[in-house]
C-alpha cells in the first residue's frame, strides 16, 4: 500500500512541519484517551494547550511561570546537545545539577548574613563550577581509562543525591528549621534571592541566563570554529582526528560544558522557585532535558521551543487534573504521546510516504 | 455510542462555555496530595477525607485535587492555580509543603489554607496532624510480644522529628514487654517509591527481622511480608487486601472528621487559623482489627493500651526514659511535653545506629 522512499535531500519543510503534526497527532489520540476517561476531550485539550498562555483568569500567572519551568530544561539541554553532537553521552545532568545547586547553595550561605551585590554572582560562580567538577569525574575516567561515560555519569547521579541527603541532614541544614532536613530560605536572605526581576513577568536571572546561553550556543555551534569541531569529532573520529582535533580535549570540554550549566541551574532553581536545599528540589530536571535535546534536534533554537513545549504540557497538565479530576498518570500518558509522536515524525524529514500501485500478476 | 456523545457534547461545551462560570455560593475545596490516590496509604487516606467532605456536603461544595505533586517549587504553582481558580479553601497534604504554603497564603490573603503535619501558621493557615505515635505504642507492643527473632524492622522516611517519634514509641512499646528486641531501620528518603520501600523490606529480613514497620505510604512492605511469609502492619491505611496473611493490625488515618469541620467553619464564616494535633481519642488515629494470629492475652493487652491512651491515663512517652548517649531524657513518672516531641531529632536509650546527621 504505502512504501517510504528516502530523500535526495532531507525536507527543509518537514524540520518545521513535523513538530506541528506531532502536536496535532497527539492531540488526536490524547483526545480519544480524554474521552475513555469520560472527559471532554475539547476541553481538555483546551486546558493543557491553551488555558496556560490564553486563560484570563490563570494565564496572568502560568504565563511567567512557563519560563521559570522551561529555563532549566533548556540550559540544560543546551548543554547536553555539544556533547551529544560529539557523540559523547553524558546522562548525568541530574547529578551535576544536585552539585552546582550545592556548591553555589553553599557558598551563599557561608556569607551569611552578610549582604553584598557580589555574593550572588560568587553563587552563580561557584553553582557552575560544582556541576564542572562533577562532570570532570565521568571525563576524567573515559580519557584515563576509557570508561563508558553513560554508565559513571548516570550512578554519579545517585551519588550526588545521598550527598544532597547528607548535606541537608548535616552541614547545611536551617538552625532555625526544628531539625528539620531543609536548609535556610533564600527568600530570607535578599543578597542570595534568585527572585522576580520584575514582577509577575517570571524573569528571574536564571532565564535570563538561558536566553543569553540560547543565543552563544547558536553562535558557537553554527559560525565558530569549536562548532565544526563538535560535528566532525561525532560523524567521523578518524577525520576529526586528522584536522587536529584532540578527542581528549573534546571530551573535557563537552562534559564541562554540560555539567557546567547543569550546575548554573541548579543553583538558578535552589536559590529561586525551589528557595531552599533540600531532598525535594531535584524535580528530574536532569533527565528531562535530555528528551529535550532531542525534541529539539540538539538545535538551539529547536531547543528553546522544545523546553517551552515540555513546560507547557507540564502546566497545562496540572490545569487539566483538578479542573477535570483526570489522574496524574493520564497526564503523564498524555505527555508520553507527546515524546512517542514528535520522535515518530522524526521520519518524514528523511523519507516520504509514496502510494504503491497494486501491481496485477 | 456513548464516547461519541461525549464527544459531541464535548465539542459543544468547549466552544461555547470556555469561560466555565461556577455557582458563586459552592464552597470550593483543593487538595494537593504527594502520592498517587492508589497508592492504598497515606495519599489515600486523605483522598478518602476528600470524598467525605463531598459526600457531607453534597451540591453545596465542589472538591477539585491533584495527586503526585512533589514536594518543591511544583506544589507552589498548583496551588497558586487553585487558589486563581476560585478555590476558598486548600488542604496541603505532605510536610514539605510548607514553605510553599506559606508563599502561597502571602500572596492570597482571602484563601485560607490547611497543611498538614507542618509547624508554620499565619493568619490564613492552619497545621494539623494526628499523634501517629500512639498507634505506634499500640503496634510496638505487639510486635515486641510476636517478634521470635527479637528484631523488628523499620522501614523510615525522612530523618524528621514526625518518624523519629514513630521509632521511638514503637521500640520504647516493645522493649518494654520483651527487653531483648532490636530495631533495624533502613532509611529509604522517600515517602513514596514502592520498589525501595520493597528493596529495603528485603533487606530487613534478610538482616534477621520477622516483623516489619513502615512509615511510607505504599502497601510494598506488606506484599514482602506476605510473600515471605513474616508479620507486618498496615500504615495510614489498612492494606489488609496486600497481606492477608502477613497483617497483624494496622495504623488507620482518619481525616474525615477533621476535614468536614473544616469545610463547615469557611461555609459557616468561622474558620480559624488553628493548629490541630488530635489522637486515638477523637479518632483521627483509628488501630485496625487485630489479626487472629495475635494471641488472645497479647490482643487483651494492646486494647488496654490502646484505651488508656485514648483516656489519657497513658502517654506513649513516660519515664524514666534515657536518650541514645545514655543520658536522662525523662524522670520516672515524667511524661514528655508537645515542644519537645514536635522536635525530635534523637533516639532513645537501646536504638542501635544514629539518626541521619
Amino acid at each position: 500500500m504505502f512504501k517510504l522512499e528516502r530523500r535526495p535531500i532531507p525536507s527543509k519543510a518537514m524540520v518545521i512541519l513535523t513538530p506541528v503534526l506531532a502536536v496535532v497527532l497527539t492531540m488526536i489520540a490524547g483526545g480519544i484517551l480524554f474521552a475513555f476517561l469520560g472527559k471532554n476531550p475539547f476541553e481538555a485539550i483546551r486546558i493543557i494547550f491553551w488555558d496556560p498562555i490564553f486563560n484570563d483568569v490563570v494565564a496572568s500567572y502560568t504565563r511567567p511561570q512557563l519560563l521559570i519551568k522551561a529555563a532549566p530544561l533548556i540550559t540544560i539541554a543546551l548543554g547536553l546537545s555539544f556533547g551529544y553532537r560529539a557523540n559523547i553521552w553524558n546522562i548525568g545532568a541530574e547529578g551535576q545539577f544536585i552539585m552546582g545547586g550545592i556548591a553555589g547553595g553553599a557558598v551563599g550561605l557561608a556569607f551569611y548574613p552578610t549582604e553584598s551585590v557580589l555574593i550572588f554572582p560568587l553563587m552563580i560562580l561557584a553553582g557552575a563550577v560544582g556541576g564542572f567538577l562533577w562532570a570532570m569525574i565521568p571525563a576524567f575516567l573515559k580519557i584515563k581509562f576509557n570508561a563508558n561515560e553513560i554508565l559513571v555519569s548516570l550512578m554519579l547521579v545517585y551519588v550526588a543525591i545521598n550527598f544532597l541527603g547528607a548535606m541537608v541532614t548535616g552541614p547545611l541544614r536551617s538552625p532555625v528549621g526544628m531539625n528539620f532536613p531543609v536548609s535556610r530560605n533564600f527568600n530570607e536572605y535578599p543578597s542570595a534571592y534568585n527572585g522576580e526581576l520584575i514582577a509577575n513577568t517570571g524573569l528571574h536571572m536564571g532565564v535570563l541566563a538561558t536566553l543569553a546561553v540560547v543565543i552563544v550556543s547558536y553562535i558557537l555551534l553554527k559560525h565558530h570554529i569549536f562548532g565544526f569541531q563538535v560535528r566532525t569529532a561525532g560523524q567521523s573520529p578518524r577525520a576529526a582526528k586528522f584536522s587536529g582535533v584532540n578527542p581528549n580535549i573534546t571530551i573535557a570540554i563537552c562534559l564541562g560544558i554540560s555539567g557546567g550549566l547543569a550546575g548554573m541551574a541548579g543553583l538558578f532553581e535552589v536559590t529561586g522557585p525551589a528557595g531552599k536545599l533540600s531532598t525535594n528540589f531535584p524535580l528530574g530536571y536532569g533527565f528531562t532535558a535530555i528528551i529535550v535535546a532531542f525534541l529539539g534536534r540538539l538545535n538551539p533554537i529547536g531547543i528553546l521551543f522544545a523546553g517551552l513545549l515540555m513546560a507547557l504540557t507540564y502546566i497545562g497538565g496540572e490545569l487539566a487534573q483538578f479542573q477535570l479530576s483526570v489522574p496524574a498518570a493520564s497526564v503523564q500518558v498524555f505527555q508520553g504521546m507527546l515524546l512517542f509522536f514528535m520522535l515518530a515524525v522524526e521520519i518524514l524529514v528523511n523519507f516520504r510516504i509514496r502510494l504503491k500501485k497494486k501491481e496485477v500478476a | 455510542m456513548k464516547l461519541l456523545k461525549t464527544l459531541l457534547t464535548g465539542a459543544a461545551l468547549a466552544v461555547g462555555l470556555s469561560g466555565a462560570v461556577h455557582a458563586a455560593e459552592k464552597v470550593k475545596v483543593g487538595f494537593i496530595y504527594v502520592g498517587p490516590t492508589g497508592d492504598f496509604g497515606w495519599s489515600y487516606e486523605h483522598d478518602q477525607g476528600r470524598l467525605a467532605v463531598e459526600e457531607a456536603f453534597g451540591d453545596n461544595v465542589e472538591t477539585v485535587f491533584v495527586e503526585s505533586v512533589p514536594e518543591s517549587a511544583d506544589s507552589e504553582r498548583v496551588m497558586t492555580q487553585m487558589a486563581l481558580s476560585g478555590t476558598d479553601l486548600i488542604f496541603a497534604t505532605s510536610f514539605n509543603y510548607m514553605d510553599h504554603v506559606m508563599n502561597v497564603a502571602k500572596k492570597f490573603p482571602n484563601v485560607k489554607f490547611e497543611h498538614a503535619t507542618g509547624f508554620k501558621r499565619s493568619d490564613n493557615v492552619s497545621t494539623y496532624s494526628a499523634r501517629f505515635y500512639e498507634g505506634r505504642t499500640v503496634i510496638g507492643h505487639i510486635a515486641g510480644n510476636m517478634t521470635e527473632t527479637n528484631t523488628i524492622g523499620y522501614i523510615a522516611s525522612y530523618p524528621i522529628p514526625e518518624v523519629i517519634r514513630g521509632i521511638n514509641a514503637a521500640y520504647i512499646a516493645a522493649k518494654k514487654v520483651n527487653p531483648d528486641v532490636k530495631m533495624k531501620i533502613v532509611w529509604v528518603f522517600t515517602w513514596f517509591d514502592p520498589g525501595k520501600e520493597a528493596d529495603a523490606a528485603t533487606a530487613l529480613i534478610d538482616q534477621g527481622a520477622d516483623i516489619i514497620m513502615q512509615h511510607t505510604d505504599s502497601p510494598a512492605a506488606m506484599t514482602i511480608a506476605e510473600e515471605k511469609g513474616i508479620y507486618a502492619f498496615g500504615q495510614a491505611s489498612d492494606m489488609i487486601q496486600f497481606g492477608p496473611n502477613a497483617r497483624l493490625s494496622s495504623i488507620i488515618d482518619n481525616w474525615a472528621p477533621y476535614y468536614v469541620n473544616r469545610v463547615k467553619a469557611v461555609m459557616d464564616g468561622t474558620w480559624a487559623s488553628t493548629d490541630t494535633w488530635d489522637g486515638i481519642k477523637p479518632g483521627m488515629v483509628g488501630i485496625g482489627a487485630f489479626s487472629d494470629k495475635i494471641p488472645a492475652d497479647v490482643q487483651a493487652s494492646a486494647t488496654a493500651i490502646k484505651d488508656a491512651l485514648s483516656a489519657g491515663t497513658m502517654h506513649s512517652f513516660t519515664g524514666p526514659l534515657n536518650k541514645q548517649d545514655g543520658s536522662v531524657w525523662l524522670k520516672d513518672g515524667e511524661t514528655a511535653d508537645d515542644g519537645t516531641l514536635a522536635g525530635m531529632n534523637f533516639y532513645v536509650e537501646g536504638i542501635d545506629g544514629e539518626v541521619p546527621q
